[in-house]
Order: C-alpha cells, then structure tokens, then sequence
C-alpha cells in the first residue's frame, strides 16, 4: 500500500514540473540571430529624434518608446546585452526647469475645448526635471534633442554654466559626464560594440521651422559662427560626420547610419494649407479693387522704368476670388520696391509702400509652418481692414518659400551623399529615412490596423508637433533599421508589431 | 498488480487534457480515473452527475460522494514574427462535487448534488500582447440539484431533477492595443458580476442488458447564465471627452451548454470493468460574448461561433482486492473552438486525456478516491480574427501551448 502512494506523489511532483514548451521557444538562444554584429553594447547618437521627443518636449514614455530602446529590446532577443540605459526625465509633463523656473513648455497633448480638437500644452502638472540634477550614466541612449551634426564633438555642450547664454544644450547638460565633455567623448567612452548615428536633422530643420529667416553658410567653415537658424554648409557636415564615423567604427562590430528626411514631408510644413484664406465674393471684389492700382498701374510701372522684370512683375499680382484664397506674404527675394513707389510718379505713404515692399501671394509650391497657423486671418490690432495673410502679407518668418525650399534641399541632399558614401566605405547598414518620410507622406506604409500615414494627428505617425515621431512612428523606423541591419549584417533580428505602438495621446488638462 | 500501475502510470506519462471550451469535467475521481467516463457504470454516488437514474441501483440506503481536484494548467503564447512570448500564470483550480443519495423504497431514491461543470481561470501577465483580449479571468458556476431516481424494473430506471445555478465572472482587458493615460499606462476595463443565478434541468435512464453489460444515457439541458446589472470599472482612461469611458453597469449572457451523453459499461470475470462514454457538447449556442454597457459606452461584441464538440471516453476498472481498486483511462476531447476564433481566454485546442487512479477501501463504509489527469495539447498556430480597430480586423495570432496536470482526491461512504 505505502509503495502506492509512494508512486503516485514520485507521479506527481513529476508532471506538476511538467510547464507548456514549445518545440522552438522564441524566449530560448538560438531562435534568432545578431549574426555578424554584436549588439551586447548598443549606443545611440543624435538628435531628439534619437532621445524619443515628442508632442514638443521630452518626457518618459516618449523615451521608453524612442527607436533606440525599440531596437534595444529586439537585440536582446538574439544575444546578451547589457543594459539599454536612458537618462530618463522625471515626469511626463515633459518640461524643463534650469535653477527652478521652467526653460522649455511641457509636452502637447490633444484636447477638446469649445468643440475643438488640437494640440495644446499640458497643464496638468508642473514640471518636475531640473536641469542641474545631473544623471549619471553612462547612458546608451546620447541622443541630445536640440543637436546639429557639429554639436556632438563640441566639448562643453552638456556644460550648465552654458545653457543661458547658448553654448551648451540643457538636454545634454542633464546627463554629461563632466562639464566639458562632449557627446562623442561620452559615447566613446561606453566602447559601444555597436552604433547608431541619425544627425544632421537640425541643420536644416532650424532654418526651416524658422521660415527660412536664417542663412544657409555655404562655404563658412566656421560653426561657431553660426546662428541657430542656419542652414549647415556641406563640407562642415561631411568633416564633421565622418570624423564621427570613423570614431565610432574603429572599435565597433558594426553600426548604423540613418539618412535626414526632407522637411517638406512632415506635417509641421503641410498641415497648413498655403491657400488657407476663405472670401465671399463680396470680400473678394472688394480686396481686388484695393489692389487694383498696384497690379495695373504700380508694377506695369516699374517694370517700364527698368526696376522689375516682366516676369517678377507677374509673379507679385495679387488676386482674389470666392472660395479659398493664397495668403499673401514678404519675400525676401523680391526686389524691395518700398523706396521707389514712394516717389513719383507712385507717391505711396510710407505704411502702404512698407506693405507692398515685397509682397506676392504664395504659391502651391510655398510652405506654412505649423506654429504660424494661428496668425493667418486675424486683425492687426483689431482693423478690420489689415488681415494677416490677406491685407497684410505674412512676414519671412511664416512661410518657408520655394526659394529657401531649395536650400534645404541642396543641404540635405549633399548631407545624404556623404551619409550613404560613408555607409557604403564603411560597411554600415544605411537606412533611408528620407525615403521612409516619404512613402509616409504619399502611400502611407501598412500595417495589421491600416494605414500609418503623415496626416497631423490622425495618420499615426507624427506626434502632436509635426515634427517628431509617434511611438508607432518610431516603431516603423525601428522596422527598416532592422531590415537593414539583418542584410548587412546577416541577421535575424525580429521586427515589431507596428500596431502595438500608440499614436498620439489624449487629455483635457490644458488651459 | 504492480505491472498493472506502470501500466496506468506510463499511460499517464503519454497524453491527457480536460475539456473543451470552459467546460471542466472533474466531476467524480472514479469516474474521472476511467477518463470520465460514468453514464453507464454503477459505482457510487457520482451517479447523481453522470446518471441519476444509476442511483436507484445503489445497493446501499445511503451513499455519499464528496472530492475535489486541483487545476494546475498554463498555457504558453508566442509569435516568433515578432519575438513574443507569454505565458499564464493562472492560480489553481478547484473544481468540486459533492453528492448524496438516499433510498426511500425499492423503487424510489432521492439525491442531492452540487458539483462546477463549467469554469474558467485564466492569468496572462498584465499588458502582455493579447491584452485587447484578455489579460484574466475567472469564470465560476456552481450547479445544485435536486434528484430522483425511479426503479421501472431490475432492467430499466429513470432519473434527473432540476438544476440551480449560482454565477460569477470577473474579466479584465486592456480597451484596445495602444489606448493610455498620459503616463503611459494601459486603458482597460473589468467586469464583475456575482450571485448570477440561473435555472435547468437533466434527464437521464439506464438499462441493464444483462448482468453485465449496461447503458445509460443522460442529457443535461443548456443554462444561460445571464448578468444584470454586473459592474464595469475602467481604469487608467485618459481625461479626454475623446475617450469618454466611464464606470457603470453592464449585462451579459453566458451559455453553459447542453451536453449528452451516452455510454455503455461491461463487467468481465468479476474483475474487470469497461466504460465508453460519448459526449456532445451543444457549444454552437456559444455564438459571441456580447458586453452591453448601461451607459453611452460602446458595446463589446466578440465573436466566438463555438460549435458542438465530441468527447470519446475510455475506462478500465480492475478490483485488485479488498482494499484496492485501479482505474486507467484515456479521452479524446474535441475543442469547440474553430480556427480564426481562437480567442486566448480560452485557449483550447483538441486534447488527449490520460488518466489514473486507484481506491483505497478503508473499511465497509468509506473509501479514498485518487484520480490524476494529464491532458496533452499539440502546439498550435492559431488567430482569432475577429477584433477590430477603428474598422479594421486586427488577426490575433501566434503558437499556443497548454499543459494541464489535475490530481484529485474524494471519499465514498456508504451506509
């Protein structure tokens, strides 16, 4: 009888331990593979793309779902890692605070108030990051929001005493080694094993989102001499990048280099439509006769007298008509003709020669940045008669025009030359996120739920700024940064579920 | 006779599971020892479940039958697209039953029953990547019943009685894949109800061919169980009149369905006893689990489109002596669920039941009843296809694999 029981409890205690298993566990080594790369310390450079900023600011779960903490979680299902350490912020309120006041706007969240729903600033909590509450790291994740490409080798970039007066980043200055180090130095000093480098995005973005007010420093060697909204020259770019390069790949087992998007395929620049002015007819007429002695008398005129070619001429007609009307701006390219159509035979009063200085209406090919959509059509100083972008031209700072388009597609495509010829010289994978944004903004790329598209707000790529990624956004990044590390690399690393990845986030507490 | 328990043992060691769907069938360690089989086999009180017409042939004025078994069963998920894996971490099971018969004349007995037929508990870790569908819940339904059993003559009974059921369900899930609060925690839902209270019936007969070859037949009607008024508690809902999601109350309606089944049994050289049962398990009742939401919350409709599944059972009983009898057993359990409606509350696919067990006849009266079951699982590549997001179907797929290992201990007495 004992030997029974003895059987059934031996019985027992076997099959109890007895757990499901799977022929081939995806959890066990061996169900994937790094192949060539060793990914066991992943370090990540760049902006604040690579940081995971979004909505406008910096905050946790942006950086949680960041594409390098994305792909970190995919390296670690084919080889040991060692941890993918972030300087995390302190809330998700996301804005900073330097000696206690706050030097950066919380994040944007969506809201509906009085029936409209649009980005808007999150109130719901002070924020709680002080820039002077040093992180110590070192940290995988170096990307900087704020970063241009010559800014990650520059020592003191991460130094407090700097932040006030622009010479370092308070990003960075969170979690910098010592006061003058540099990102690179910091980066270096991890010897990752493997990189990753997305830079340059804000050597054009800062001009751009700026409306193109800055200069593009074609053959100023000099970045020091740079004003934050100008355009980067090529050859500081390609210096600069391929010293970091090369830095980074002599000691790792591979990395990866990801290309810069063109700015007119986020939502920032195409959100606001340029022919964004409604008239009745009536307005319309009525707008066209105030203009009527500038298109058939003012610019026939100078274009007689030699000051303006036939052509400029056609191209600074302003005309209206029913329905949705282009808004009307400065161009800074435009012969400035304040001077002259204040003397004869014109005889214009200073204000209204100012106005029509140099004025056109915009074109299809003109750009409005997000953040100017809330001066188009208001009064200036309640006058009726002087509407922004109708009456009163737009100044240079709120419409990036195809002339500055043309810079920052001259800077970017140069940029995007020395990053694939250094991937290519190299042995790097390459990624083309300018490619990527632009599928986005035209097929839209699918996923298990639909479509992720550059539609603000809706389309589930861009966050709520325009600029920076969603974390669903960040996964499909993170999607093509591993196709092109498993072909270069001969890897298997596994892909993420797209549809897994939230969009953008919802909440009232704003004022 | 040690021969006979490697025998059992190593049919142990090589397949079982234990029912489909949400049904549990534990409801008697004899029976279950012989693959729950019992329609047609006069043993003890557990009668009153498999047979109520069995009991009048009880040659004791009182039996009693009391046990319960302990539910350690987890299931494993992967999808190896992505590198996925979970796992369950369900708490056990306790499924019991309890039975008494008493004879009133030669050709009446009575008997009460209370015993968990249907059942569900299911822990995935919280968030885990089919959290839009479930990440738990806990299924309970307890069955009381009156019975009567009527002598027609030595070859022929009747029996059955009217059921109550007591109910309760808790179940939480994430709202969709990706919806959060401003901290990034997961928006999700559970809904509570409790005391759920429900009416049915069974019906049953047996016939003795001859002295030793019986059948029986038994049907156990369909009970809905209907929640009114349950609670449903949303939590971590962003502040957003976008996401208007607020506590209330909902109803819903939950089958336990009818289930047949016939059987025979056959005596041989005294020793000796075999049981088949078939069941059919009327699931095609189980057509969607629909959440109707008492406010201006969505309703959640989730299809399920169960159909009617089989069970094939096997017993063997062997008296080895006074004091010990053995029973071995095997079950094939058809899952009721079909492909594309492979939902991971319920994560069942076809099963292969082993089973064992052994008596111990401590005196005239009282006996020990021990039963195990291992139910075996095949891996499976399964989705279930029919939730959606903002009007897109979103399959849910990927490898699943179940264990389920139930020890379980009873008594019988006899007076």
């Amino acid at each position: 009888m004992k030997q029974y029981f003895k059987y059934i409890a031996i019985l027992a205690l076997g099959i109890v331990s007895c757990e499901p298993e799977f022929d081939n566990p995806v959890d066990e080594a061996g169900a994937y593979s790094n192949g060539e790369a060793d990914f066991s310390r992943y370090v990540a450079l760049g902006n604040s793309l690579t940081a995971g900023y979004a909505d406008n600011a910096l905050y946790i779960t942006g950086q949680e779902n960041s594409y390098p903490n994305i792909l970190a979680q995919q390296f670690d299902k084919t080889q040991d890692i060692e941890d993918f350490t972030i300087p995390f912020m302190s809330d998700n309120a996301g804005g900073l605070l330097a000696g206690g006041n706050q030097i950066t706007n919380n994040r944007l969240v969506l809201s509906v108030v009085n029936g409209d729903t649009l980005p808007r600033v999150y109130t719901g909590m002070q924020p709680t990051t002080e820039v002077g509450n040093v992180q110590q790291g070192p940290f995988s994740n170096m990307g900087v929001p704020g970063a241009k490409s010559y800014h990650l080798g520059a020592a003191g970039y991460g130094n407090v005493q700097g932040i006030a007066v622009g010479t370092a980043n308070p990003y960075f200055a969170r979690f910098a080694s010592a006061p003058n180090a540099s990102v690179m130095e910091d980066a270096l000093a991890q010897d990752p094993t493997f990189f990753s480098l997305w830079i340059g995005n804000n050597d054009v973005l800062g001009y751009a989102r700026t409306g193109g007010t800055g200069v593009y420093q074609l053959n100023n060697l000099q970045p020091s001499t740079y004003a934050d909204n100008d355009i980067t020259d090529p050859n500081v770019f390609a210096s600069v990048y391929s010293e970091m390069v090369q830095a980074l790949a002599a000691n790792a087992s591979g990395g990866v280099l990801i290309n810069i998007p063109d700015v007119a395929s986020v939502p920032f620049f195409t959100r606001v439509p340029v022919n964004a002015i409604p008239l009745d007819a009536q307005t319309a007429a009525a707008l066209n006769q105030q203009f009527s002695a500038y298109n058939t008398q003012v610019l026939p005129g100078l274009v007689q007298a030699g000051f303006i070619t036939a052509e400029e001429a056609q191209s600074r007609q302003i005309n209206f008509a029913e329905g949705q009307n282009y808004v009307t701006l400065q161009d800074e390219s435009l012969t400035n003709i304040g001077q002259a159509i204040q003397g004869a035979p014109f005889n214009l009063d200073p204000q209204n020669a100012g106005l029509l200085s140099q004025l056109r209406q915009a074109t299809p090919t003109d750009l409005i940045p997000l953040t100017s959509s809330g001066i188009l059509g208001t009064p200036v100083g309640d006058n009726p008669n002087m509407i922004n972008g109708v009456s009163v031209p737009l100044g240079d700072e709120h419409v990036l025009t195809n002339a500055e388009q043309e810079l920052i597609r001259d800077a970017t495509t140069r940029y995007n030359q020395v990053i694939s010829g250094l991937a290519e010289a190299n042995g790097l994978a390459f990624v083309d996120a300018n490619a990527m944004l632009n599928k986005l903004a035209t097929d839209g790329i699918s996923f298990d739920g639909g479509f992720v598209t550059s539609d603000f707000v809706t389309g589930g790529a861009f966050s709520l700024d325009g600029i920076h990624l969603t974390p669903r956004g960040n996964a499909i990044v993170s999607n093509r940064i591993i196709d092109a590390i498993n072909t270069t690399y001969n890897a298997d690393v596994p892909k993420v579920n797209v549809g897994a990845y939230g969009t953008v986030t919802y909440n009232n507490e704003v004022q | 006779m040690r021969k006979l328990l490697f025998l059992g043992l190593f049919g142990l060691m090589a397949a079982v599971t234990y029912a489909g769907g949400y049904r549990v069938s534990l409801q008697g360690q004899r029976s279950l020892a012989m693959g729950h089989t019992g329609v047609a086999v006069v043993n003890n009180a557990e009668l009153a479940f498999f047979n109520p017409a069995g009991l009048v042939y009880l040659e004791n004025k009182i039996n009693v039958a009391a046990g319960a078994s302990a539910v350690f069963s987890n299931v494993k998920y992967q999808n190896s697209e992505f590198g996925i894996s979970s796992e369950t971490d369900s708490p056990v099971g306790t499924p019991f039953y309890a039975y008494g018969s008493y004879r009133v004349n030669d050709w009446l007995t009575l008997g009460l029953a209370a015993y968990t037929p249907y059942g569900s508990s299911v822990e995935w870790p919280t968030d885990w990547a089919g959290s839009h569908l479930v990440n738990n819940i806990d299924l309970q339904a307890i069955y009381i019943q009156a019975l009567a059993s009527v002598k027609i003559s030595d070859k022929l009974s009747v029996g059955g009685g009217p059921i109550y059921v007591n109910g309760s369900v808790n179940f939480n899930r994430n709202l969709n894949r990706t919806l959060t609060d401003l901290n990034g925690n997961r928006s999700n839902v559970t809904v509570d109800a409790s005391g759920v209270s429900a009416f049915g019936w069974s019906a049953s007969a047996m016939y003795n061919a001859t002295e030793d070859l019986r059948f029986g037949i038994n049907y156990r009607s369909e009970i809905m169980v209907e929640a009114e008024g349950g609670d449903a508690t949303f939590q971590n809902v962003p502040n957003s009149p976008l996401t208007p999601f607020q506590d209330t109350q909902f109803d819903a309606a939950l089958p336990m369905p009818a289930e047949l089944s016939v059987g025979l049994s056959y005596e041989l050289l005294d020793k000796w006893l075999f049981a088949f049962d078939y069941n059919m398990t009327y699931w095609d009742v189980y057509e969607s689990l629909d959440i109707d939401f008492a406010n201006a919350t969505p309703d959640s409709n989730n299809p399920r489109n169960y159909k009617n599944s089989s069970s094939y059972r096997f017993g063997l009983q062997y008296f080895a002596n006074e004091t010990v009898t053995l029973r071995v057993g095997y079950y094939f359990d058809e899952s009721p669920v079909q492909s594309g409606y492979f939902a991971p509350e319920t994560p069942r696919n076809d099963a292969h039941g082993f089973t064992g067990g052994l008596s111990l006849h401590v005196s005239d009266r009282f006996s020990i009843d021990a039963a195990f079951l291992y139910n075996r699982y095949e891996e499976v590549d399964e989705s279930y296809n029919y939730y959606t997001e903002n009007g897109e179907t979103v399959p849910f797929e990927g490898t699943y694999k179940t264990s389920a290992f139930i020890p379980g201990l009873g008594v019988t007495y006899k007076l």
